[in-house]
């Protein structure tokens, strides 16, 4: 500490002199002082700037991994639909019959042909043949020339996925795929198109033949169970909290359930689910009515508190005026407080059914995890849902599933982008200011 | 008959239910012409008192039998198939009877054992019988109730109090269900963990220091030799969840809640306070897949060129499991709560605090650390204590980022392993419900329950006791 510096501390206790403000050492004081107050500020918006681009970091990788996965690669095959390889009579017209030919063979024998090498053409390419072939029948027996969905490694050296330049043992695809996919790039027998099939397909262990479709219809089902649960009943608690409980021991643990489910974390609603609905209960395993029922009770807090908040924000004026008419109790409830408050109540469920779209822990104690190949067509049926899909493909070690992830992610995140803009919009169009 | 038929069905005889009832009042109105108070209630209120009748008793019929259903028939199909054919272990018996069902309802082709196809058959005589038995009496129940109902309807029939009664009980018991989830939490968690301590001693569960479960699933050592010792998963827990995710959040949080209330334009705050709505929307799913796939990497090198300068730091124990990784990006997925929570602290300190630090010559950030910070401390405390309590909950990003070994270690580059990723381990994949893996799963989950459970309602008391003292 320099002198300077001292005597302006002292100077308080010297009290006939007035600081002097002009002087060196306040005014290295102050600067000191105003140079702290820059540093803070600047500090603040670091840590929101470190934040939100840490959120920019987190999208623009996912999106800069997942667009690929709506694009797919293509290979030119010239198909020989030759009815002794496909193992149907010659004249075939029959849509059945030709449905059930062995399409598998043709096309393998087609691509040996064309002297590719079996890691090339997927093995669910066949399907696009077969639907070729019924569409129009008159093809069999004829070399038809088609673009076939190539093989994930393929396809993936085609997007550029893999960094040739480094050390060639480091790749986890192989110098034939390497070669392979040169000579056919050279030849023009390679086409990039849009992939419809990553939106209308289900899981598959082909990371080119999997799609969303099904875990897309499972997340559905599980929502809208949720939402017909949780909304009436969170909605008649609300009303029973807010307008009609007396205050006694009841109400107050009903509150105290309330905060605290609100606070449980997610997983121990999945062990719940798990030793009532399916131990105990004996419900269906990966079945969408169970994750919707579990999903259900983990909603219906967010929905009572937001659903009271509304209740609470209508005046007491309108109450009144409904009673002094000869409304009952109820009548007043149901119609006049609840149709004013339903805007808010509406926002607070849609924000809850999104968080529930999100969730993947209690789905995985459910038994939500499975490999399902079919789209469910009922409450009953297995299924998965979007977050647990991402879940199963993340942990997949083949390459190829990497931007599928991410592509589903996308998925995700613009459905929750849509929900909770509905839910802003229903805030700020239709909610009354009193 | 499927139960969307009885449904339809009962609907239908309530709504002519409602129609009639409406009717009926309706004439009651006419014949006491314009004379107030002649006829009691509203005839939309006669109609709905007709319709509940109808639908109380049929519904509650229908929910049995949709509960009760599969046992019933399952039991029905045992005593009637030929005795060897049915299998004598119950869990063969539960699989075989399951693929009776699925052939006969059409969703499975067949069965694992060649008797499934006689069972199929006996099993859809059955449900067609029963099912028309219960959607039988589930009508008879709604036509019975809708009789019931419009002839009790009269002019000064009180149907506005009874309506509003049914209405009324719908309320209350709506409301009871939060307290009926939170008993069933409680009982279903303490249930299975009683099981799990009759085999496993509490005092080994909550001390010991060795957890490897799946040395239980040698049948000669149930209950005797498999470690269930959770303090490296307490640890692990509290490694990643408590220190490493908060002393990311923490300051991050803080400081952003404090530009954003005292220093940032009306402007900039609007489109700040969506950045961390949608930091707070992004599911833990979209987090955990980032933390494996991007930052784990990234940490793991960090780890090995700190290892390079840090002779301390052994390169063996850094992997691409690290605590740091999980925890940064759960710190980072906390950033928004810890934000919020000490937003709401700082504004709810009076404002003459505030103006008053100014008047005296202090700068913003002299007030802000020596006035608004110990002044909104049990705010803030209380709002981080909540935080914690949501990252020791947290699942997915430990799952799909932290690693399953139990260390008990302070190396950030190392891997640990937490409560909750442990369950999930235990409960994914095939089950066996006596066996202790499976029920530690629920000794785990019990005691994460009751940590929350702690932590939120002290974290509560202190947020709304700081409340008080302001208000």
């Amino acid at each position: 500490m320099n002198e300077a510096l001292t005597s302006a501390r002292l100077a308080p206790h010297d009290r006939t002199a007035p600081t002097d403000w002009a002087a060196g050492a306040m005014r290295r004081r102050l600067r000191r002082r105003y140079a702290a107050e820059r540093r803070f500020r600047w500090l603040g918006l670091g840590a929101f700037l470190l934040a939100a681009g840490f959120l920019v970091f987190l999208l623009a990788t996912i999106v800069r991994d997942g667009w690929n996965s709506f694009r797919s690669t293509e290979v030119e095959v010239a198909v020989r639909l030759d009815p002794a390889t496909l193992g149907v009579p010659p004249g075939a017209r029959d849509p059945d019959v030709l449905a059930r030919a062995d399409f598998q063979a043709a096309v393998a024998d087609s691509a040996a042909r064309a002297g590719l090498p079996p890691f090339v053409v997927s093995d669910g390419a066949w399907l696009a043949v077969r639907d070729r072939l019924v569409r129009d029948p008159a093809l069999l027996g004829q070399t038809v020339p088609m673009w076939l969905t190539a093989q994930s490694h393929i396809d993936l050296l085609a997007k550029g996925a893999f960094d040739l330049a480094q050390d060639p043992a480091d790749l986890t695809v192989s110098e034939a795929e390497i070669a392979t996919y040169r000579e056919l790039k050279e030849a023009g027998r390679l086409r990039t198109t849009l992939n419809l099939h990553f939106l209308t397909g289900t899981d598959s262990v082909d990371p080119e033949l999997a799609g969303i479709w099904g875990a897309l219809k499972g997340s559905f089902l599980v929502l809208l169970v949720t939402f017909a649960l949780s909304f009436p009943v969170g909605v008649f608690a609300a009303i029973y909290l807010e307008e009609f409980a007396p205050r006694n021991r009841l109400t107050d643990v009903i509150e105290v359930s309330i905060n605290n489910l609100a606070a449980v974390p997610s997983i121990i609603f999945g062990l719940l689910g798990l030793a009532v609905f399916l131990n105990t209960l004996n419900m269906p395993r990966s079945a969408p009515v169970v994750g919707g029922l579990t999903l259900a009770l983990m909603t219906l807090p967010v929905i009572v508190v937001s659903a009271r908040a509304a209740l609470k924000a209508v005046p007491p004026s309108i109450r009144d005026a409904a009673l002094g008419v000869g409304a009952s109790p109820m009548q007043v409830v149901f119609h006049h407080v609840l149709p004013l408050a339903l805007p808010g109540v509406l926002t607070g469920t849609i924000i809850g059914l999104a968080r529930a779209l999100g969730e993947t822990a209690p789905l995985l104690m459910i038994g939500m995890r499975a490999f399902i190949t079919s789209v469910p067509q009922g409450f009953t049926d297995p299924a998965t849902v979007l977050p647990v899909q991402i879940f199963i493909w993340s942990d997949n070690v083949q390459r190829g599933f990497v931007e599928k992830t991410s592509g589903a992610i996308i998925v995700l995140l613009l459905f929750l982008l849509l929900m909770n803009s509905v839910a802003i919009y229903l805030r700020n169009r239709l909610e009354v200011r009193w | 008959m499927p139960a969307s038929l009885m449904l339809l069905l009962v609907g239908l005889v309530a709504a002519i239910g409602f129609w009639l009832g409406r009717q009926r009042a309706l004439g009651f109105v006419a014949r006491a012409g314009t004379r107030v108070g002649a006829v009691h209630s509203r005839p939309g209120q006669h109609g709905s008192f007709v319709a509940a009748m109808a639908l109380i008793p049929a519904l509650a019929v229908i929910i049995v039998w949709v509960i009760a259903r599969d046992r019933v028939i399952g039991q029905a199909v045992a005593d009637a198939l030929a005795p060897g054919l049915l299998p004598d272990e119950p869990l063969e018996r539960v699989a075989f009877l399951a693929d009776a069902k699925g052939v006969a309802r059409g969703t499975f082709a067949a069965g694992f054992s060649p008797a499934t196809e006689q069972a199929a058959a006996i099993w859809r005589a059955v449900e067609s019988r029963y099912s028309l038995l219960a959607g039988g009496a589930a009508l008879s129940l709604a036509l019975l109730g809708a009789l019931f109902g419009l002839t009790r309807l009269a002019p000064d029939f009180r149907a506005r109090t009874r309506v509003e009664g049914i209405v009324m009980a719908a309320l209350v018991i709506a409301s009871t269900i939060a307290i009926l989830t939170t008993l069933g939490i409680f009982v279903s968690l303490i249930f299975e963990s009683f099981r799990f301590f009759r085999m496993v001693p509490v005092t080994e569960f909550l001390f010991g220091t060795q957890w490897s479960p799946q040395i239980a699933m040698r049948a000669d050592q149930i209950g005797q030799s498999g470690a269930f010792g959770a303090v490296p998963l307490f640890w692990g827990t509290i490694f990643i969840g408590a220190i490493i995710a908060m002393l990311v959040a923490v300051p991050l949080g803080l400081m952003t809640a404090i530009y954003l209330t005292q220093y940032a334009a009306p402007g900039f705050r609007r489109v700040a306070k969506p950045v961390l709505e949608v930091l707070a929307g992004v599911p833990t799913v979209v987090y955990g897949f980032f933390a494996a796939l991007t930052i784990a990497p990234l940490v793991r090198d960090l780890g090995l060129w700190v290892s390079t300068w840090f002779p301390a730091l052994d390169p063996d124990t850094v992997t691409a499991q690290s605590a740091l990784a999980a925890g940064l990006v759960m710190g980072i997925m906390i950033i928004p709560f810890i934000s919020s929570m000490a937003d709401d602290a700082l504004t709810a300190v009076p404002q003459a605090m505030r103006d008053g630090s100014l008047a005296m010559g202090a700068t913003t950030s002299e007030t802000i650390t020596k006035v608004l910070i110990p002044a909104a401390l049990p705010g803030i405390v209380g709002g981080i204590l909540l935080a914690v309590s949501r990252a020791i909950g947290e699942t997915m990003i430990v799952v799909m980022a932290a690693g399953l070994a139990a260390n008990l270690t302070l190396n950030p580059f190392d891997s640990v392993t937490t409560v909750t990723v442990q369950i999930v381990k235990l409960l994914t994949g095939d089950q066996e419900f006596d066996s202790p893996k499976t029920l530690s799963a629920f000794a785990l989950g019990l005691t994460l329950f009751l940590a929350t459970l702690a932590l939120n309602i002290y974290a509560l008391s202190v947020v709304k006791r700081y409340r008080e003292a302001y208000e």
